[in-house]
């Protein structure tokens, strides 16, 4: 029974660390632009939020650097895709380059010291005492539980608010939102700029609550998870949620079994989640079964009034 | 916004090799100016920096021979991912074909039958460029079929191979009586050989890649293939149109790519650190990605523009001692690949400085 609470407690606890990066790009992705520099960006906010904790001792600073940190960078990623009008794949490649470099390189005073200041598990009262689930669920720390406010904020907005309206129309048809005298350019630099602030949160999870050091490169391919999720889960946060839970699991359930099977190596268990990446992906938007996607249709596409 | 209309940008007609040459320059100065306040920022004086980087690793005959010998890894990962950009596919998976192939180039030589000298290094060569195609493969045929992502299964497949690639070179492959993780050393006779031209020392490796270019350059230019590539690349409803077969192509593209990445891995395998290492690849399968850009998918660009990278990434050790991170290549690839990008626009759009009350 212990293994299971801890495979799934440790699974709600994964799923959260791409989860906020997951919300990030789907919003982003809702409006038209695919960042692909997921990835770098998680490590920057990974590293801020490392570097600010290590100094000043004061978390909650520390988590405000981080989300001037990811605006920054979304503010960069909007200036080249929306100003610009630049390859949306190419800058989110730059965006990868750069947050990989920028934060080994700004991050290699403290790299490997312990920070000892995280993000604690705070037991919620009443909840936490429930058999199982209360240790699964309500026995985390401070950023899974805002999470859990946020994933429902996050459905309700996109189809339930004109704002969301607005959103799904903008993903879909630009023109359109632009002859009804809506600002395209202004609403695109705003869910880049969320998107970014929330995948460099995702970083300082991994930093700041999962660990508690900095490692260059150390979120190991959780941007890309959460980049592929987006897309398996059809842009929704519902389903972005379970398909992450599904990651979580798979990836702590090579971690737990690890010490029960030591022939195996222990390289098998740690490369399941990619393969798990492929083949959800290949399942989930191969186009062999369905012809309909949700897929944004302007998706990648700069947005250029001259051309309309 | 009779204001905003003072200075309005034109979409240019005509493309320039010269403006393409002028605008990237400038854009690559400016973004060592911002590289620049970074290393100020961590503590060490930029100046210095780069002065020690242009006398040490890109003027001296030593620096040159390392330079070019680093070139060699990011030189074919480059070729094969601009081969893949130009048809518009995203293969970031360079890295791990790169590992793939050395994979399989090691399994030739420490497992396979005594070949050595210059037929064994063909052997191995052929299966470095086999492991890597085979590789991409992967990621190519749900691609070609399916139409899923190839970005989001390449990178995956980069960390799949790097940890084969680490299990390997710890544990069954290991050199006995080693700590780190490192298999034994290559036969001698297999060493890419090096010749002198006035006093550097010039791998052949690099006339390997030269040659590879001038090949990837004439397929483009005088074949069937490269032709139905062109149009592929330009316009992928007329290629059907045309009954060119996308995914056959697909699947070329990204075997050759996944090949070239493999050949990296031998490049460096044989030519520079021969023996596999743990962590081989090292980032060359990403900084390929910007060398590529910076390249403009041109073949020759591409080797130029490696060797250049081949220098940047040597500086590290150079600048290390000034109390420089070892992080600064990659950051400083970085800033110039968003400086490049943003300087981009101005080849595609010129400033309009247009009269009062004509706007």
């Amino acid at each position: 029974m212990n293994l299971i609470v801890a495979i799934l407690s440790g699974a709600v606890v994964y799923a959260v660390s791409v989860l906020y990066a997951g919300i990030g790009e789907t919003f982003t992705e809702r409006s038209g632009v695919m960042n692909l520099g997921v990835e770098g960006i998680m490590l920057m906010g990974a590293m801020s939020g490392c570097v600010t904790a290590f100094h000043t001792r004061n978390l909650a600073l520390a988590m405000l650097i981080v989300i001037l940190t990811g605006a920054v960078l979304g503010l960069i990623f909007a200036f080249l895709t929306v100003t610009l009008q630049s390859d949306q794949t190419v800058c989110g490649m730059a965006m990868l380059i750069l947050g990989t470099g920028l934060s080994g390189f700004l991050g290699e005073d403290i790299a490997s010291k312990p920070i000892n200041l995280k993000f604690t598990k705070i037991p919620l009262p009443v909840l936490s005492e429930i058999p199982i689930i209360g240790d699964i669920l309500f026995n985390q720390n401070l950023l899974v539980y805002i999470m859990y406010l946020l994933l429902p904020l996050a459905t309700f907005y996109i189809y339930k608010t004109r704002w969301g309206l607005k959103l799904r129309a903008l993903g879909e048809n630009p023109a359109v939102l632009d002859a009804a005298g809506e600002n395209v350019f202004a609403m695109r630099y705003g869910y880049i700029v969320f998107g970014t602030t929330m995948m460099a949160i995702s970083g300082a999870f991994v930093s700041l609550a999962q660990t508690n050091v900095w490692q260059e490169g150390m979120t190991a391919g959780k941007g890309w998870i959460a980049f592929a999720l987006v897309a398996f889960s059809s842009w929704n946060p519902a389903t972005l949620a379970l398909g992450a839970l599904l990651f979580g699991f798979i990836s702590n359930l090579g971690s737990n079994l690890q010490i029960y099977l030591p022939g195996v190596p222990t390289e098998i268990f740690s490369a399941m989640p990619y393969v798990a990446t492929i083949v959800v992906l290949i399942i989930s938007t191969g186009n062999f079964r369905k012809k309909h996607t949700a897929e944004p249709a302007a998706l990648a596409k700069a947005y250029d009034r001259e051309s309309r | 916004m009779s204001a905003m209309n003072k200075f309005r940008f034109e979409k240019r007609e005509k493309q320039s090799a010269l403006r393409t040459l002028i605008i990237t320059a400038v854009s690559v100065l400016l973004a060592l100016v911002c590289c620049g306040i970074l290393i100020f920022s961590v503590g060490s004086k930029p100046l210095k920096v780069y002065e020690t980087m242009l006398t040490q690793v890109f003027l001296s005959p030593t620096g040159i021979k390392n330079m070019l010998r680093s070139s060699l890894p990011l030189m074919f990962c480059g070729l094969g991912v601009a081969l893949t950009f130009k048809m518009n596919l995203n293969n970031i998976g360079a890295e791990g074909q790169y590992a793939a192939g050395v994979i399989a180039g090691g399994a030739f030589v420490l497992f396979g039958p005594d070949i050595e000298g210059v037929p064994g290094m063909i052997i191995t060569a052929l299966c470095c460029f086999l492991g890597g195609a085979i590789w991409a493969l992967i990621c190519a045929i749900p691609k070609a079929y399916w139409g899923v992502n190839e970005s989001i299964t390449t990178l995956m497949m980069n960390y799949i191979a790097l940890m084969i690639l680490a299990y390997l070179c710890l544990g069954p492959w290991k050199m006995p009586r080693q700590n780190t993780g490192m298999t034994e050393r290559i036969p001698r006779s297999m060493d890419i050989p090096e010749i002198m031209i006035g006093d550097i020392q010039i791998s052949v490796g690099v006339f390997i890649g030269i040659i590879v270019a001038a090949l990837i350059y004439c397929a483009y230019k005088y074949t069937t293939g490269g032709y139905q590539l062109t149009v592929i690349s330009k316009s992928p409803k007329s290629a059907q149109y045309a009954g060119i077969s996308i995914k056959k192509n697909i699947l070329m593209v990204m075997s050759l790519s996944g090949g070239l990445a493999g050949l990296a891995g031998f490049m460096q395998y044989a030519g520079v650190a021969h023996r596999i290492v743990e962590n081989m690849p090292n980032n060359a399968g990403y900084t390929a990605i910007v060398i590529a850009y910076l390249s403009r998918l041109n073949p020759f660009t591409v080797v130029v523009v490696s060797i250049l990278f081949g220098g940047l990434q040597n500086s590290t050790a150079y600048v290390q001692s000034l109390g420089v991170p070892s992080q600064i290549a990659t950051m400083m690839q970085g800033v110039i690949m968003i400086f490049v990008i943003a300087g981009d626009f101005f080849q595609r759009y010129r400033l309009v400085i247009a009269k009062e009350g004509k706007a």
